[in-house]
């Protein structure tokens, strides 16, 4: 098992005939993900990449099964896409455009809330690198190659900085059941903690690894479901050590605007709750094969 | 982004919010002009700067006589206001606000901001204005009341009704300060602000009116494309340079006090490899996120921008492409080093796809190009070049 998606999750792209759109989905038809086609508005009945084009998603769902969808829509259209899937019946959707205004992330959390929770859709992102359960599918723009297969399960904010880890894994012979990038945002469609319950689930996965950064307080929050409902270790690397108050680093939600949001201050509470911290960014992989020799 | 008190006030004033008689000033003739206009006898004038805690900082002064607005209009025009929360650099003032001076009964605290937790646009208030709001959350918690609007509905009136009494207000009150409280939720609504901030909100002595005396928004950068009014208010002057530059050339970049330069791709990483660099013992002089489509012209671009800062004592580059290809950025950074007449030390760490042709291209271009195969190794080496940077630099002036 992995989470969210394997070799057969039928997935579709919306925005698939874009620049951005075609070239990423032609790398996850590559690496074996099963894409079944995409959605531009205006474009239905045409055919990219040899697959079928629909102007709706429902149109998808309905004539190719589509359970999974990745979007690349530009951000002044973003969230009425991620809200065309949900009403459609697609189940987990990755919003990989960045720069989606707050207030429209607000109105997507807010619809999603409408669905009963085992009809309602997951959502990662926005702004993320994608989710990949790698040797089986991948959902994302990550370098796929990076990944070995294997029983780690990794959650993060950061895209080059999951892959910094992947790959000093890889170097140790670690492998990963799935990473799912959550995304820079201020509003994500899934906190931490929300993929640490998946993982607790999936059998797969018998460590998980969390990366986060500065602001907001969602690790501390997943941290504190780690302690109490979790029976697989954690590890977590935080980075922002070096970051000045008030000031956004790149990522949208990557700012200390209040106690509680800084590295150092998150560090010391996930360390009270137990979850055993990587202390720097490098020793990722080292962290998670120390863990792994004492099980 | 952010704006000047008298554009925030502006807007406010636009959605029925009650702000004193003031204008703007360009000059000390300007202040005097203004203050005879607004009539009275008693004006502030106000640096407009961006930057809260104006007033510890001589960026607000309490005037009785034209003379006295005159020499206060001086003494902050053209000048660096350093404030608490402007770093070491201060902010220049180049406006000022002239405002009609008001007899204040009371101070109160107002705001409307993003609650990232709740994912929704919260209310906070608080009796006690005029403070530091963040000083009074952690000192007396109990002495803030936030509440929680509904996205899909909105500011409800009894959610108003509820703050107003809460702040104390007299029943007359109450609803010139429902109505000032929506106002400000439809500004942050339709301007897609993170944050609105009324501190304070006062109640004038004698007629007892609800009034805003300082008001700062901050809009959401992701936002600003459909918001044209919005941006045309943005002022450059009170943004970093380098910061501006950078974002004009679709870089994200944050100046930092360290000698380090920095360019890393993605956010996330960018802050790691800092991290690695102060436990190496050394300083970041800045955050650069070169992006994910790093091509040989955004690279030249971010040397230039990096190597600006004079203070730079060696630089590192730390690129994990995964999209990108590790040949394209070597080539980049090959391309730049040879354009720019580099003076001080660079180390390149590159990893991910086509690594080994990256790395080649960097040893065959025969440039005194420092390499490094990992984070930790990447940070050490750029501050062991960074020390012996400064040692050279030092021997050559003696």
């Amino acid at each position: 098992m992995s989470i969210f998606i394997d070799e057969k999750t039928p997935i579709i792209v919306q925005g698939f005939t874009g620049k951005i759109g075609s070239f990423h989905a032609q790398d996850m038809i590559e690496y074996g993900s099963n894409i079944v086609g995409g959605i531009t508005p205006g474009k239905g009945g045409q055919t990219h990449l040899q697959r079928p084009v629909f102007n709706t998603v429902r149109e998808a769902v309905e004539q190719q099964g589509a359970e999974a969808s990745i979007i690349f829509v530009p951000p002044a259209f973003a969230a009425d896409s991620i809200m065309e899937a949900a009403e459609a019946g697609i189940k987990y959707c990755v919003s990989i455009t960045d720069g989606i205004p707050t207030q429209d992330m607000m109105k997507v959390k807010q619809f999603l809330r409408k669905f009963p929770k085992d009809k309602r859709m997951v959502l990662t992102g926005p702004n993320c690198a994608g989710t990949i359960s790698p040797g089986k599918t991948m959902l994302g723009i990550m370098p796929g190659h990076i990944y070995r297969q294997g029983i780690v399960g990794i959650v993060g904010r950061s895209g080059t900085l999951g892959y910094e880890a992947a790959d000093q894994m890889k170097e140790l012979g670690i492998g990963v059941s799935t990473s799912v990038g959550i995304g820079g945002d201020p509003i994500n469609g899934s906190s931490h903690r929300d993929i640490f319950e998946k993982f607790e689930q999936d059998d797969e996965t018998k460590v998980v690894l969390m990366i986060g950064e500065i602001g907001g307080l969602q690790e501390v929050d997943a941290g504190l479901y780690a302690k109490k409902q979790m029976s697989k270790p954690v590890v977590a690397y935080i980075a922002g050590l070096t970051a000045p108050k008030g000031r956004r680093m790149g990522h949208a939600g990557a700012i200390i605007s209040s106690s509680g949001e800084s590295a150092a201050e998150k560090v010391e509470m996930l360390q009270d709750l137990g979850v055993i911290i990587a202390p720097t960014p490098s020793a990722m992989g080292e962290t998670i094969a120390k863990v792994l020799s004492k099980r | 982004m952010d704006i000047h008190e008298y554009q925030a006030k502006e807007i406010l004033a636009g959605y029925g919010v009650r702000i004193a008689d003031g204008g703007l000033a360009y000059s000390p003739e300007d202040a005097v002009q203004r203050a005879r206009e607004i009539g009275g006898d008693v004006w502030a004038v106000k640096a407009q700067i961006h930057s809260g805690a104006r007033g510890k900082a001589g960026g607000i002064k309490i005037c009785r006589s034209y003379e006295e607005v005159e020499v206060a209009a001086e003494a902050m025009l053209g000048h660096r206001l350093v404030t608490q929360q402007t770093g070491s650099a201060g902010k220049v003032c180049l406006r000022l606000y002239i405002e009609a001076g008001t007899n204040i009964a009371k101070e109160l605290y107002f705001s409307l901001l993003v609650d990232r937790a709740h994912e929704s646009i919260i209310m906070v208030g608080s009796a006690e204005g005029g403070m530091d709001i963040e000083a009074l959350a952690e000192d007396s918690p109990e002495k803030i009341k936030k509440i929680q609007i509904d996205p899909a509905v909105g500011l409800l009136d009894f959610q108003a009704r509820g703050m107003a009494f809460y702040l104390g207000l007299e029943p007359s009150q109450i609803s010139p300060a429902v109505k000032l409280i929506s106002g400000c939720y439809r500004a942050m609504r339709d301007l897609d602000a993170n944050m609105i901030e009324i501190n304070p909100l006062i109640v004038t002595g004698g007629s007892g009116k609800l009034m805003i005396m300082d008001a700062k928004i901050n809009f959401d950068d992701n936002a600003l494309f459909r918001r044209q009014k919005v941006t045309e208010l943005r002022d450059k002057t009170q943004e970093d340079k380098r910061e501006m530059a950078a974002a004009d050339r679709g870089l994200s970049y944050v100046g930092l006090d360290g000698d380090i330069g920095c360019m890393i791709n993605g956010a996330g990483l960018a802050m790691a490899t800092m991290d690695m660099i102060k436990l190496a013992g050394g300083e970041p002089a800045n955050f650069l996120d070169v992006g994910g489509g790093a091509s040989a012209e955004r690279t030249e671009k971010a040397f230039r921008l990096v190597l600006a800062d004079e203070g730079v004592k060696a630089m590192l580059v730390n690129i994990f492409a995964g999209i990108n290809r590790c040949d394209w950025i070597a080539e980049g950074v090959v391309h730049a080093v040879k354009k720019i007449n580099m003076k001080i030390p660079l180390i390149v760490r590159l990893s991910g796809t086509h690594v080994e042709e990256g790395r080649k291209i960097i040893e065959e271009s025969g440039l005194p190009i420092i390499t490094a195969t990992t984070l930790a190794e990447v940070a050490e080496k750029a501050v062991a070049a960074r020390n012996a940077q400064i040692a050279k630099e030092a021997e050559e002036a003696t």
